[in-house]
């Protein structure tokens, strides 16, 4: 009984406990105001659109471990589908086609890491630049109109299920590549240098850690998995729009705050991230079942955004004002 | 004016900055002049300044939150928020004045501009998240109001459109208008006292507690001015341009951030003048106005906007640089 | 009115388990220079900031003209008459050399307006006063450090104060500014004004100050009349304790040379520093804050580009870019800010003590927690580290606790070459004695050592070979049997 006690008293002072908590309150709400949403086809059919946010959260919770941050997520996205379309009008094979969404989305993370690395200029200062310049130009390749010519093994992909249960390959995707996170932030030297570099930058410089050369893999990775993203994005869309994946980078963004990462980098963990990314997913599914406008939704992810960072903060201080208090009484 | 004095005017207007910006922009309408001969005529250049006046009030509005360090991604939000809003008003009430209209697009987009100040003084949320989420916000706001609809043209009277083209003295009253709002904030941020701290809390934050300057205050009156700046901006927009909606000026706040950095605003912060935004912002209006005119389609602006962000920000830093070597001589040997 | 302005009673400042004054007492006459003295660490700067409201004391009173005040923030001190020159130029880079004096007190004309004029006027008459050329509409960044510290004095002065403080003026001018400098003081003096004056040249002190004060280990030790006091005295008691006592250095036979260093330099930094170093062997470097030790060290580790020389170990040329380099060589750095460049305080105590050595208790890239706690804890209790567990955050320990763990990460390196920099600064004295104990141990096992310092006890007690640095080069070398306090105060002040 004692082990029960101690470990509930250990869990609540968890983030992710309370996030967990929210997740559920979610799922209760939801499945009492519309039958449709505990549908296991329903289910998994809304994760298709929210998957793809997922995986290029992952990599964000290393940018903002170390303490960077990166807004030109949404932007990558839309270059790398650009490729894409190219390379699918010259009518060139699937794996050249996803090879070319991901090397594109490698080479727009290089471009971010190596300005931000080597020239020591603020990542929002460059990332607000590549934001603009990577969707830039693929609205200037694409002009008013869309590439719709892809081929149906391409299209194939961001819709595919696996076998009869009626999950979603985007979702296999997601949990592997969650898990090679997961295991190279918590369980690798590189994770744990990424902890030390986002908690005190001049310890990490001081003990031996090549602090620039690990923040320049972490935006390729970055880079990479919006290509990924992209691939599923363009293929479940069967087409690369001008406009396609905008205002991404706030979702991404607060489901990686939400998941308890510390915007001032070097304290979290994946798994509230996790949590966060299915909690916004359902959060959305559950409010288009309510007929909620999806410009609508957008309202309660900023303020979800801000949620996210003030609520630690003003725990913080209440925490600190309590400990004043024990000090002078006795 | 005594001749101390002038001098001092004289140097502070006059830096270096803006002399390469003015030649840059002598330069640039050269260049394009020689390829389209009407780009220098009395009604291009009428184009090009009306265009460039409300990214002038913009960039001014973006400028101060720069300066303390911070930045607002959400004024274009706000003016499409703040503008939906006064638009209805008008709807509602045709008969109301232009000046009551005006007083009220300051008055609703500084209440915007004071929640971000509030999130980012008071909740200690770094301006860049506050402002994010607000995007969203007042985007998915205006939406709800709007329910998607459009206050077009023929909803407005002609009062409303000529908000921005009635002549007074010959000149537009937009004009008149941007004229007025570079003025005020060009005594406010060298000859106010006020002003003058926003340089010293994104220089130095620390050393301007010191010295008694309050941070939060300071941060609060940023947001505030650039959420009355964006509201006025935003109505400006929705006269000129003879219709509301949810998509105003999306994508605006990267022409502001733009001209800020060619104006050689620091985006670290404590560096920026009037004139130098002005330019700026006159620059991105050229380029825009040019962009036909040499043959690029209106979309290659959000890639070069990009493209000009990053070339500023890398110039300023290798400039920086440059001169710090240059300076600290701390020792001789 | 009373004979004293300012009175400190019984001062005492704690900050999380270190205390940095203890019940210091402390006089200052109206019109009166008195100079305060003591080490690096003795408490001085810790003084200046509670008289400037920078902190506040845990315990003690402090009374102005008679009054007791509690100081809450520094623009209370300000309004009460006290203002002071930091050591630490505090300024804003970008505006004028005028604005940097006025900010917070801007002149208005009644208009609202400011009044660049009077501002540029008074700004004018006080430079002219100090009889200083500094061009009042250059933005600081384009001046000098030495400009810079003038306008930080001009700053101070421009407040209409009693007490003026004066945290070591004079290290960054000229012969001539501070004959200038002297003068102003005068004439503050004849207007009725005090100066407390902090400053390590003790030959400047004897020309300016009527009285001291000797602070040592956040205590009051002595005061007394500056005429009288022989130089020797008010060493002796800035030093103070015996010195054999405290820093038990083994007699260890010293190996072959393991590390030449030659002809290093860093641009307007230091210049050809050149020193060799043999297993075995303590090297203390002794100096002043500021004197360029800790940038040599650095330059070393690789943290800091350097412009020219050549680093030689075992006799092979090394080409170090980072501190992995530096590492890879066998050289290890505990650094001299243990809380900022040290341990990342808010990681476990196992995180920060396997920083250097991960590999060894990885399989692969993988970490493996059992071996990382294993050898936490090896290594910490052999360094005696006092901790509830080893997954505890380092910030819930004592500073002398964090410092242990600091050095244990960098034993985990098994370096060949240790660099420590103010190993002993802010420590209680127990902990104090043990890391000496350890420094000899190594030394006594072949490891060759090189300990920044700036507690002349220690550099006296622990190293083989002292060189004194002053000013970015090296003035003066000692071995162990030559070196006394009065050698190395004098070589570090230039006299």
């Amino acid at each position: 009984m004692n082990q029960i006690k101690l470990f509930i008293g250990e869990m609540v002072k968890k983030w992710e406990f309370y996030l967990f908590l929210f997740f559920c309150l979610i799922v209760i709400f939801f499945s009492t105001v519309s039958p449709y949403f505990l549908d296991y086809f329903n289910l998994m059919n809304a994760l298709f659109s929210f998957m793809e946010r997922g995986i290029v959260a992952l990599p964000v919770i290393l940018v903002i471990l170390s303490g960077e941050i990166d807004v030109s997520l949404a932007s990558i996205i839309a270059l790398s589908s650009m490729s894409m379309g190219l390379g699918a009008e010259a009518g060139a094979p699937v794996f050249v086609i996803i090879l070319l969404g991901l090397i594109t989305g490698i080479a727009a993370g290089f471009i971010n890491g190596i300005i931000i690395t080597r020239l020591d200029i603020p990542a929002i200062a460059v990332t607000i630049g590549t934001m603009s310049l990577f969707r830039g130009i693929s609205n200037a390749v694409l002009g008013a109109e869309a590439i719709t010519s892809y081929p149906a093994e391409f299209k194939w992909i961001g819709n595919a299920t696996v076998g009869n249960t009626l999950i979603p390959l985007p979702f296999v995707v997601f949990v592997i590549l969650a898990s090679f996170v997961g295991v190279l932030l918590h369980k690798t030297k590189f994770g744990r240098s990424i902890f030390v570099i986002g908690n005190n930058r001049d310890v990490a410089t001081f003990s031996g850690i090549r602090t620039r050369n690990i923040k320049l893999l972490v935006f390729m990775m970055t880079g990479l998995f919006c290509g990924i993203a992209a691939v599923f994005l363009t293929s479940r869309i069967a087409s690369t729009r001008p406009n396609i994946a905008i205002g991404w980078e706030l979702e991404i963004i607060t489901s990686v705050v939400l998941g308890g990462i510390a915007i001032t980098g070097g304290k979290g963990h994946i798994g509230g991230v996790l949590i966060a990314i299915f909690l916004l997913g359902y959060l959305k599914f559950g409010l288009g079942l309510l007929n909620v406008q999806g410009k609508i939704v957008i309202i309660f992810v900023g303020f979800l955004l801000i949620l996210a960072i003030w609520l630690p903060e003003r725990l913080r201080t209440y925490q600190e004002s309590r400990k004043y208090r024990k000090v002078t009484t006795t | 004016m005594n001749n101390v004095m002038k001098k001092k005017r004289l140097g502070g207007f006059i830096r270096s900055r803006e002399i390469t910006l003015v030649f840059l922009i002598i330069f640039l309408v050269l260049v394009v002049s020689t390829r389209y001969g009407k780009f220098l005529s009395p009604d291009n250049i009428g184009d090009i300044v009306m265009d460039s006046s409300i990214l002038i009030i913009m960039t001014i509005a973006q400028m101060g939150v720069i300066l303390i360090g911070g930045i607002d991604l959400s004024i274009a939000s706000n003016m499409a928020l703040t503008s939906y809003l006064v638009a209805q008003l008008h709807v509602i009430n045709p008969g109301l004045p232009a000046s009551v209209l005006i007083l009220s697009a300051l008055f609703l987009g500084m209440i915007f501009g004071l929640f971000n100040g509030i999130l980012v003084a008071l909740g200690n949320i770094p301006p860049v998240i506050a402002t994010l989420g607000t995007i969203s916000i007042y985007r998915g706001l205006t939406y709800f109001i709007s329910q998607g609809e459009w206050i077009s043209a023929h909803q407005m009277t002609s009062e409303f459109k000529y908000i921005t083209k009635t002549h007074f003295l010959g000149l537009p009253a937009l004009i008149w208008y941007m004229t007025a709002v570079s003025l005020v904030f060009y005594i406010f941020y060298s000859h106010i006292r006020t002003g003058r701290e926003f340089y010293s809390v994104g220089g130095n934050a620390d050393a301007a507690g010191y010295v008694g300057v309050s941070l939060k205050k300071i941060q609060i009156l940023a947001f505030s001015i650039s959420g009355a700046l964006a509201g006025l901006g935003g109505l400006f927009y929705i006269s000129k341009y003879a219709i509301a909606q949810t998509d105003t000026a999306l994508g605006y706040e990267f022409k502001t951030i733009s001209a800020c950095v060619i104006g050689g605003v620091s985006l670290s912060g404590g560096v920026g003048t009037i004139p130098g935004v002005i330019l700026g912002a006159l620059f991105i209006g050229i380029v825009n106005n040019a962009l036909p005119v040499i043959n690029l389609s209106p979309f290659y602006q959000m890639a070069l906007l990009g493209a000009i962000i990053l070339v500023a920000v890398i110039y300023n830093k290798l400039a920086d640089d440059r001169n710090q070597k240059f300076i600290s001589r701390k020792r001789e040997f | 009115m009373n004979e004293h302005i300012l009175e400190l009673k019984k001062i005492s400042k704690n900050f999380s388990g270190v205390q940095a004054l203890l019940n210091v007492d402390f006089l200052l006459k109206r019109g009166e220079v008195h100079a305060l003295i003591g080490e690096n660490g003795a408490g001085k700067s810790t003084m200046v900031k509670i008289l400037t409201g920078i902190y506040q004391p845990t315990a003690g009173e402090i009374v102005l003209n008679g009054e007791p005040v509690k100081m809450k923030n520094p623009r209370v001190s300000q309004s009460l008459g006290i203002t002071a020159i930091h050591q630490e130029v505090s300024s804003f880079p970008d505006l004028t050399v005028t604005e940097n004096i006025f900010m917070g007190h801007h002149l208005k004309k009644k208009n609202g307006l400011l009044d660049w004029k009077k501002m540029r006027l008074q700004v004018r008459n006080i430079i002219h006063s100090l009889g200083l050329n500094i061009p009042i509409d250059s933005q600081i960044k384009e001046l000098s450090t030495a400009e810079r510290h003038l306008v930080e004095i001009v700053k101070a002065l421009s407040i209409e104060a009693d007490i003026v403080i004066m945290d070591e003026p004079t290290s960054a001018l000229s012969m001539q500014e501070v004959d200038e400098l002297f003068a102003v003081i005068h004439k503050l003096k004849d207007d009725g004004k005090s100066i407390i004056f902090i400053s390590h040249k003790l030959d400047e002190l004897k020309e300016i100050a009527d009285n001291f004060t000797v602070l040592r280990d956040g205590q009051f030790v002595g005061s007394g009349h500056m005429d009288i006091t022989p130089v020797n005295d008010i060493i002796h008691m800035m030093v103070g304790r015996e010195v054999n006592q405290l820093y038990p250095k083994q007699d260890v036979e010293i190996g072959e040379i393991i590390l030449r260093v030659n002809g290093l330099s860093v641009d307007n930094v230091f210049s050809n520093i050149s020193f060799d170093l043999a297993r075995g062997e303590i090297l203390g470097i002794y100096g002043l804050v500021g004197a360029g030790r800790s940038e040599v060290m650095r330059s070393i580790m690789g943290i800091d580009k350097l412009n020219t020389g050549e680093i030689v170990i075992d006799g092979q040329l090394c080409s170090i870019k980072d501190s992995r380099d530096a590492m890879n060589y066998g050289i290890g750095f505990v650094p001299e800010d243990r809380q900022q460049q040290g341990v990342a305080v808010d990681m476990s105590i196992s995180a920060n003590a396997t920083l250097t050595i991960l590999e060894k208790v990885s399989h692969g890239p993988f970490i493996n927690h059992e071996e990382e706690y294993e050898f936490t804890d090896r290594i910490c209790r052999k360094m005696a580290v006092k901790a509830a567990g080893w997954n505890k955050e380092v910030k819930s320990l004592s500073g002398g606790n964090q410092q242990k763990v600091v050095i244990a990460k960098w034993l985990a390196l098994e370096p060949r070459i240790l660099i420590l920099d103010e190993p002993t600064k802010g420590i209680d004295v127990g902990t104090k004695s043990a890391v000496h104990r350890f420094m000899s141990e190594l030394a006594g096992k072949g490891m060759a050592i090189i300990m920044v310092s700036s507690e002349i006890p220690e550099v006296l007690g622990m190293a083989d070979n002292i060189i004194v640095m002053q000013e970015g080069i090296i003035v003066a070398r000692y071995n162990r049997q030559d070196a006394t306090s009065e050698k190395l105060v004098r070589a570090a002040t230039g006299n």
